[in-house]
């Protein structure tokens, strides 16, 4: 068992806050994301979990133990870094026993345990090279092996593919995961890019200025979002983030984006957001791919209204459109056949169950 | 085309004179030799003619012929050196000091390294800067302080620091461990951090880290640091010049002068003899480590 908690977790600089007091449950076996723009405190937290960094105040357990004060040798972790941290002077097979020599571990289990790893990550005919011989993506495994062979209980990642090109960072980031399904160790990974945390966690962490902003599974980040913040963040290309007013007709509800354009808000969320009807600074938020061509047969909630193309921009299996509402940019995903062209009027098709209502004060989804 | 003729504006440069990137090479590499062999001609030239002279006798050195050629080839002043019991004793003494000198060095100043370059305490940087300050401090201006300071110690101790040769390994090592430090340090510096924060979760110590990942990983440092502390202490002078007296604790470089320059009679086959042999071993070493020395001096200078 070996779930890592975080009780009040303060860290400070000096006088600079990186990390405001954050609580977060890891589950055993759990692969959760730490996200977040430079500087939000993510890898400040990993490094307090690996004892690399002392903690200012609160509590960090892992596997029910309190470790604020234990070194991280003794916290039975293995990190894996950003430039792989091998030992440039030993060989692959050295650098992945390294750590259990220092534990006086018998040589046959050592070697035993560095075969079993080599053999997971398809390095056994690595075993004898220098790390400068190997290529980024094999450094990557081997540091991935040097964590597996000492079996902890938790596995950090501090942003283990940034360092890579951008067709090795897919690849091994799809390799990351089976090796999770595999070893089925509690990991912590910090990445900046939200695709690698929507794709390789349990659950992600979106964290900004040393707080947490919400934490969940990926698609109920997607989907649902909290907080303004986590709605911008997670989701390439952004949401369209636009200031409206909330209206009321009768029993139904509108949001209005300019003197011409109002969207009717779809009957299951009248409820929810006629308590913020007039209110002031409000944001209507909406997902590109919820911006589309329009289509013959259209479902309830959706809404076709006529838009002049700024720029379009194929993407080969689907073609990004941009138009501005009162001078605010919005990007919207049409079919590549769909036949968007640029300073043309499209008509478009907005589907309104997946939108959002920001409050821009309190930033948060309403 | 038409967009073709457009292409050349008036007072571009013509095309051949891209072409001329070969020749423009050929010209530096012409003065590079040049200056190369204007540079080895200063700086070998005293040495050919100590080994020219090592090999006359005293009477061909005082006569009146081309003083650049042997007409009478001798290893006289060799054989008479490596027969003389007192010669042999220089060579000892500088060797034993040397050896000594280095060890104690190494010891010091890796560590000390590795405390200011890794361990942030409370005024390493300022320390840092203090270990390099001392070295900039002439030996000149230290021989008198220390004069005072081994009166001291024979007064307070009672042990007698003049006149021996092992004081030398007390007292080189002022001169040798801040340079080696300071080398030491750009060194350490220049390892990524997460090299020793890898080495902490894999369970090393301090110590550990520093024999088992810092020390071979700054391999080079370190060799440059040994040849620098092996030069220093090899060729000192001043120190053991002015600490020094009989004939059995002098080290190489004062024994030459004080034993084979009698009033103003000058041995100079010997003497010259003498310095070659004196020379050879930071040669030999030199030319085993050389590519370490650089690769050592290169990193230590632009990531200090």
């Amino acid at each position: 068992m070996a779930q890592v908690t975080l009780r009040k977790v303060v860290k400070k600089y000096d006088e600079v806050l990186a990390v405001r007091g954050i609580d977060l449950d890891i589950m055993d076996k759990e692969f959760v994301v730490l996200v977040g723009p430079s500087g939000c405190g993510k890898s400040t937290t990993l490094r307090m979990i690996a004892g690399l960094e002392e903690i200012t105040d609160g509590d960090i357990a892992i596997g029910g133990d309190v470790v604020n004060d234990v070194p991280p040798k003794d916290r039975d972790i293995a990190m894996v870094f950003q430039n792989y941290a091998l030992y440039p002077h030993m060989n692959v097979y050295e650098n992945m026993s390294f750590g259990l020599k220092l534990k006086r571990t018998p040589k046959d289990i050592i070697d035993q345990r560095v075969r079993q790893a080599a053999q997971i990550l398809d390095i056994t005919e690595l075993l004898d090279r220098k790390p400068k011989q190997l290529s980024g993506g094999q450094r990557q495994r081997v540091a991935m092996g040097r964590a597996i062979v000492r079996d902890p209980k938790v596995f950090l990642f501090d942003e283990p593919l940034s360092n890579l090109d951008a067709k090795l960072r897919v690849q091994m980031r799809t390799e990351i995961k089976k090796v999770h399904q595999k070893v089925r160790t509690t990991t912590v990974y910090v990445t900046h890019d939200q695709i690698e945390a929507m794709t390789l966690a349990d659950r992600v962490v979106v964290m900004n200025g040393g707080n947490i902003e919400q934490v969940g599974p990926p698609n109920e980040l997607y989907h649902s979002p909290k907080t303004k913040f986590v709605a911008g963040f997670i989701g390439s290309p952004a949401m369209n983030m636009v200031p409206c007013q909330l209206e009321a007709s009768g029993d139904a509800l509108k949001v209005r984006l300019s003197d011409t354009l109002s969207l009717a808000v779809p009957a299951s969320r009248t409820a929810r957001y006629r308590p913020h009807v007039g209110k002031p600074g409000l944001l209507f938020g909406l997902r590109p791919e919820h911006l589309t061509e329009t289509r013959p047969h259209l479902e309830a909630d959706m809404q076709t209204f006529d838009v002049k193309l700024d720029v379009t921009e194929p993407m080969g299996m689907e073609t990004l459109v941009y138009f501005a509402i009162n001078g605010i940019d919005i990007c919207g995903r049409v079919n590549p056949n769909a036949g968007a062209r640029e300073s043309q009027t499209m008509k478009l098709c907005a589907d309104m169950a997946n939108m959002h209502l920001i409050d821009d004060k309190t930033e948060q989804v309403l | 085309m038409a967009d073709a003729t457009i292409t050349t504006s008036p007072g571009a440069p013509t095309r051949p004179r891209y072409g001329s990137m070969s020749r423009d090479r050929r010209w530096a590499l012409r003065w590079s030799y040049f200056f190369l062999t204007l540079f080895a001609i200063f700086f070998l030239t005293p040495p050919i003619y100590m080994f020219v002279t090592s090999l006359k006798s005293s009477a061909e050195i005082s006569a009146e012929i081309n003083p650049w050629w042997v007409f009478d080839p001798t290893l006289s002043n060799y054989i008479g050196l490596l027969t003389d019991n007192v010669f042999l004793t220089f060579f000892l003494n500088s060797a034993l000091i040397s050896v000594c000198v280095v060890t104690i060095t190494m010891m010091i100043s890796v560590v000390a390294a590795f405390a200011l370059a890794r361990m942030k305490f409370w005024g390493s940087a300022t320390l840092a800067t203090g270990v390099f300050l001392t070295y900039l401090i002439p030996e000149t201006l230290l021989f008198i302080p220390l004069f005072k300071m081994f009166a001291w110690v024979n007064d307070t101790f009672g042990i007698q620091l003049m006149n021996h040769w092992w004081t030398m390994i007390i007292l080189y090592p002022t001169l040798t461990v801040p340079f080696c430090t300071w080398i030491m340090i750009g060194y350490f510096a220049s390892i990524p951090k997460e090299l020793d924060e890898a080495a902490l979760i894999d369970g090393a110590t301090w110590f550990q880290t520093l024999t088992k990942i810092f020390i071979p990983v700054a391999l080079p440092g370190l060799i440059a640091a040994t040849i620098f502390a092996f030069t220093v202490s090899w060729a000192q002078f001043l120190y053991p010049l002015a600490f020094t007296t009989s004939t059995k604790e002098l080290v190489l470089p004062v024994g030459i002068i004080t034993t084979l320059i009698k009033g103003d009679v000058f041995n100079w086959g010997q003497i010259m003899a003498g310095a070659l042999l004196g020379a050879a071993p930071p040669l030999i070493i030199y030319a085993f480590l050389m590519d370490y020395y650089i690769a050592g001096l290169t990193a230590g200078a632009t990531k200090g």
